[in-house]
C-alpha cells in the first residue's frame, strides 16, 4: 500500500464523497462556536428554516468580547453585550452546550477545546477562527472557516474542500535554554515568510518537537495560519496520549484503550512523501522579537531591526519603510535597546499553564520598570487560571506590578476595553502585530512569555539567555 | 447569493503586500450580529483619518486623501488590484463582506490568505489569481490612464483590458458552477444527505468516543 502522511490519513479518513476533481465532502467531527463569527451563521439557517445536523458535535464559548475585569456586574459595551447575547441565546434555542461568560471553564475557543477532551486526536475540528489550527497539535485535521461554512457545517455536518499539499518541517536538534516553541514558529516564518505555507497542511516532526510539550505543540501549530498554512498537525506519541487522559468529554474509561490504541496510528508512514520539506537546526534558533507589521519582519534578539535600503524587492522595500514609520523605528536599531510602554501575556498563542509558569519564573521577586505603564497576565481559560491561582503564581504576577485578569482573547486583538492608544509600543505573547492589531496606532512586538516577562521587568527587550 | 457571470468595471490599485484582513475591516465592525454595513468602514483606518467606531456616523468623518479609494478618479470602482497575499490573517468573512458592500465584485493579486480567499467565494465574490508579471503592468496602467477599466469574464475564464489583451485565469470547476448559477452550497451538500448519515453511522461504530460526549 502507498505510504500516507498523517494529513492523508486524517483526510481520507473522513472523506464522505469525491468528485473527479478532487472536490470533496469531508465529515466534520468537532466545531468549536464563537460570539464574533456565528450569528451571521444561526440566522441564515433560521431563514432556511434548517436545524442543526449534530448538537452534540459542537462546543459554544464567548471569549473573543468578553472584560478581563470584573464581569459580575455583565458588560458596559452594549454592542458587544448584543453580540454574547446572541450567542447565548442561539445556543439555548438550539441546544447546543455553551460555557457561559461566568463558567469557571470559559475561556479561549482554542484553549478549552483541548483542555476538555473536546479535541481528541483523529478528528477534524473546525471553528470559525484562523486559529484553529492550534489544535492539529493533538494529531487532528483542524483549520479555520468563514462564517458561511461555520452555517454548513452546523447544517450538514461536513464541508466542501478541496485537499492541500503536504509540507514536513523538521526541527533537528535541540533548542537552548530560554528558546520556546514560540520562537520556533517565528524562526519558521522568518525564514519562508507569511505565504510560505499557503496551499499546504504542515506537519511539524523532529527531535525539537518530540521533546515539546502539548503546550508548546500547541503554541507551534497555533501559528501555521501566520505561515500562511491553514492546519499544523504534530503526530500522536506518549505526550499526546499522557495529556488526553481523565479530559471530560474524553473517551472515558469504557473506550480508552481502544481510543489510544488508534491514536498510535495517527502518524505519518516511513517514507510518506512531502510535496516540500523544510529544515531548520533548532539548536541554533534564537529569542525571537518582530520588528514591524507582518509575522515575518522578525529578528534575534541580539540582532538589530533592518535597513531598507539592503533590500532589492522595490515592494518588499516600500513594505519595510511602510512599518518602520508605523512602528517609529530607526533602521538598524538594536533590539535590546527598545523600549515598552505595555506588556501582554496572554492569547492563545501563550496563555496555558506552562505559559504563565514560565513567565513567573522570569518575574519572582521582581518589579515591573517605571517606564512600562501596564501590564497584563490574561490567563487563557479559568481553569488555567484557577491552576495558576493554587500554584501562587497570581501572588508573583500582582507582587511585580502586573495585572491578574479574568480569560478570554483581551489585548490579543482588543475587542474588549484591553487596548494600546496610539503610539504605544507592546511586547506580546500574541501571534499577530498587524496595524492597528492591539488598538489603532498601537505597536506589536510579538515574543514568547519568558521574552515578554522580561521586557516587562526590564523597560526594554532583553536576551533572556544571557539575563537573570 | 447574487449569479456572477461577466463584470466590467474601474480599477482601484491597492499597491501594498500582505494586506490583511485587520485592515480590510478592523476589529471593531465585527461586534455586529448583520452581514451587511461593513461598506462605509472598509479599509477604515487607512480611509479616515480618525478612529473609527460601530455606532460612529462616517459621512461626516475627516477622510484620508492619500488613500486611493478617496481619490476621484477611482470613485465607483469595482474591481481591486491587489499585491501578493491579499487578505491574509483572520477567517473573518465580515472582509470579503465589506469590500462587497463598498461595491467591489473582484480582487486580482497574485496569491491569497487561504481563509479569505474560500470566504469570498460564499460572497458572490470573485478574486482572482493573476501571475506577478501580469499585475505589475496592470499597476503600471491603471496609475497611467485615469477611467481605466477591466472586464471580467467567468465563463471563459478571462481578464480583458480595453485593447483586447486577454489574460486567462483559473478557477474551480465546483466553485465557477456556484458562482455562474448563484447555488447555495448547503443546499447542494444536502443532495447527499443519506450518504453524510451512513457515513455517519459507520463511524460511530468505529470511534463511539466521538459521539453524544457533548450534551
Ligand atoms: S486569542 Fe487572539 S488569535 Fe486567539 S482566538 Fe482570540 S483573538 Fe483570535
Amino acid at each position: 500500500m502507498l505510504q500516507r502522511t498523517l494529513y492523508d490519513k486524517l483526510w481520507d479518513d473522513h472523506a464522505v464523497h469525491a468528485e473527479d476533481d478532487g472536490t470533496t465532502l469531508l465529515y466534520i467531527d468537532r466545531q468549536l462556536v464563537h460570539e464574533v463569527t456565528s450569528a451571521q451563521a444561526f440566522e441564515g439557517l433560521r431563514l432556511a428554516r434548517r436545524k442543526p445536523w449534530r448538537i452534540d458535535a459542537n462546543l459554544a464559548v464567548a471569549d473573543h468580547n468578553v472584560p478581563t475585569t470584573d464581569r459580575s456586574k455583565g458588560i458596559d459595551d452594549v454592542v458587544a453585550r448584543l453580540q454574547i447575547e446572541t450567542l447565548d441565546r442561539n445556543c439555548e434555542e438550539s441546544g447546543i452546550v455553551e460555557f457561559r461568560m461566568n463558567d469557571p471553564r470559559q475561556g479561549i475557543v482554542h484553549v478549552i477545546g483541548p483542555e476538555q477532551g473536546a479535541t481528541l486526536p483523529g478528528m477534524t475540528v473546525v471553528c470559525g477562527d484562523s486559529h484553529t489550527s492550534t489544535h492539529g497539535a493533538f494529531g487532528c485535521l483542524a483549520f479555520g472557516i468563514g462564517t458561511s461554512e461555520v452555517e454548513h457545517v452546523l447544517a450538514t455536518q461536513t464541508l466542501v474542500a478541496k485537499k492541500s499539499r503536504n509540507m514536513l518541517v523538521l526541527f533537528n536538534g535541540r533548542p537552548g535554554r530560554g528558546v520556546t516553541a514560540k520562537d520556533l514558529a517565528l524562526a519558521l516564518i522568518g525564514q519562508i515568510g507569511t505565504a510560505g505555507g499557503t496551499g499546504y497542511t504542515i506537519e511539524y516532526a523532529g527531535t525539537a518537537i518530540e521533546g515539546l510539550s502539548m503546550e508548546g505543540r500547541m503554541t507551534l501549530c497555533n501559528m501555521s495560519i501566520e505561515a500562511g498554512a491553514r492546519a499544523g498537525l504534530v503526530a500522536v506519541d506518549e505526550t499526546t496520549i499522557t495529556y488526553m487522559r481523565g479530559r471530560p468529554f474524553g473517551p472515558g474509561p469504557a473506550y480508552w484503550n481502544r481510543a489510544a490504541d488508534y491514536w498510535r496510528t495517527l502518524r505519518s508512514d516511513p517514507g510518506a512523501r512531502f510535496d516540500r520539506v523544510v529544515e531548520i537546526d533548532a539548536s541554533q534558533i534564537v529569542p525571537q522579537v518582530t520588528w514591524g507589521t507582518s509575522p515575518e519582519m522578525v529578528v534575534p534578539v541580539d540582532g538589530r531591526v533592518p535597513d531598507p535600503d539592503r533590500e532589492r524587492d522595490p515592494v518588499r522595500r516600500e513594505g519595510m519603510e511602510r512599518a518602520l514609520t508605523y512602528m517609529g523605528l530607526e533602521p538598524n536599531t538594536p533590539i535590546e535597546s527598545i523600549r515598552v510602554d505595555k506588556v501582554f501575556i496572554g492569547s492563545c498563542t501563550n496563555s496555558r499553564i506552562e505559559d504563565l509558569r514560565a513567565a513567573a519564573a522570569v518575574v519572582r521577586g521582581r518589579r515591573k520598570a517605571q517606564n512600562v505603564k501596564l501590564v497584563l497576565i490574561v490567563p487563557g481559560s479559568g481553569l488555567v487560571k484557577r491552576q495558576a491561582e493554587q500554584e501562587g503564581l497570581d501572588r508573583i504576577f500582582r507582587d511585580a506590578g502586573f495585572e491578574w485578569r479574568e480569560p478570554g482573547c483581551s489585548m490579543c486583538l482588543g475587542m474588549n476595553a484591553d487596548v494600546l492608544l496610539a503610539g504605544e509600543r507592546c511586547a506580546s505573547t500574541s501571534n499577530r502585530n498587524f496595524e492597528g492589531r492591539q488598538g489603532a496606532g498601537g505597536r506589536t512586538h510579538l515574543v514568547s512569555p519568558e521574552m515578554a516577562a522580561a521586557a516587562a521587568i526590564e523597560g526594554h527587550f532583553v536576551d533572556v539567555r544571557r539575563w537573570r | 447569493m447574487d449569479k456572477f457571470i461577466t463584470h466590467q468595471g474601474i480599477v482601484a490599485p491597492l499597491d501594498r503586500a500582505n494586506v490583511d484582513t485587520d485592515a480590510i475591516i478592523p476589529k471593531q465592525f465585527l461586534k455586529s450580529i448583520k452581514r451587511s454595513g461593513f461598506g462605509p468602514n472598509l479599509f477604515d483606518s487607512w480611509r479616515y483619518l480618525d478612529v473609527g467606531e460601530p455606532d460612529s456616523d462616517n459621512s461626516g468623518r475627516p477622510l484620508n486623501p492619500d488613500f486611493i479609494l478617496n481619490q476621484e478618479r477611482y470613485k465607483g470602482a469595482s474591481i481591486l488590484l491587489a499585491r501578493k497575499n491579499f487578505g491574509c490573517g483572520s477567517s473573518r468573512e465580515h472582509a470579503p463582506w465589506a469590500l462587497c458592500d463598498y461595491g467591489f465584485k473582484v480582487v486580482i493579486a497574485p496569491s491569497y490568505g487561504e481563509i479569505f480567499f474560500n470566504n469570498s467565494f460564499k460572497t458572490g465574490f470573485l478574486p482572482i489569481v493573476l501571475p506577478e508579471s501580469q499585475i505589475d503592468r496592470l499597476f503600471h496602467e491603471v496609475f497611467a490612464f485615469p477611467g481605466f477599466r477591466l472586464t471580467v469574464d467567468l465563463q471563459a475564464q478571462t481578464v480583458s483590458t480595453g485593447d483586447g489583451t486577454a489574460m486567462p485565469f483559473e478557477v474551480d470547476a465546483f466553485r465557477k458552477y456556484c458562482l455562474l448559477n448563484g447555488l447555495d452550497d448547503i443546499g447542494l451538500t444536502l443532495r447527499n444527505a443519506e450518504k453524510i448519515r451512513a457515513f455517519e453511522d459507520k463511524r460511530r461504530l468505529a470511534q463511539p468516543w466521538l459521539f453524544g460526549a457533548i450534551v
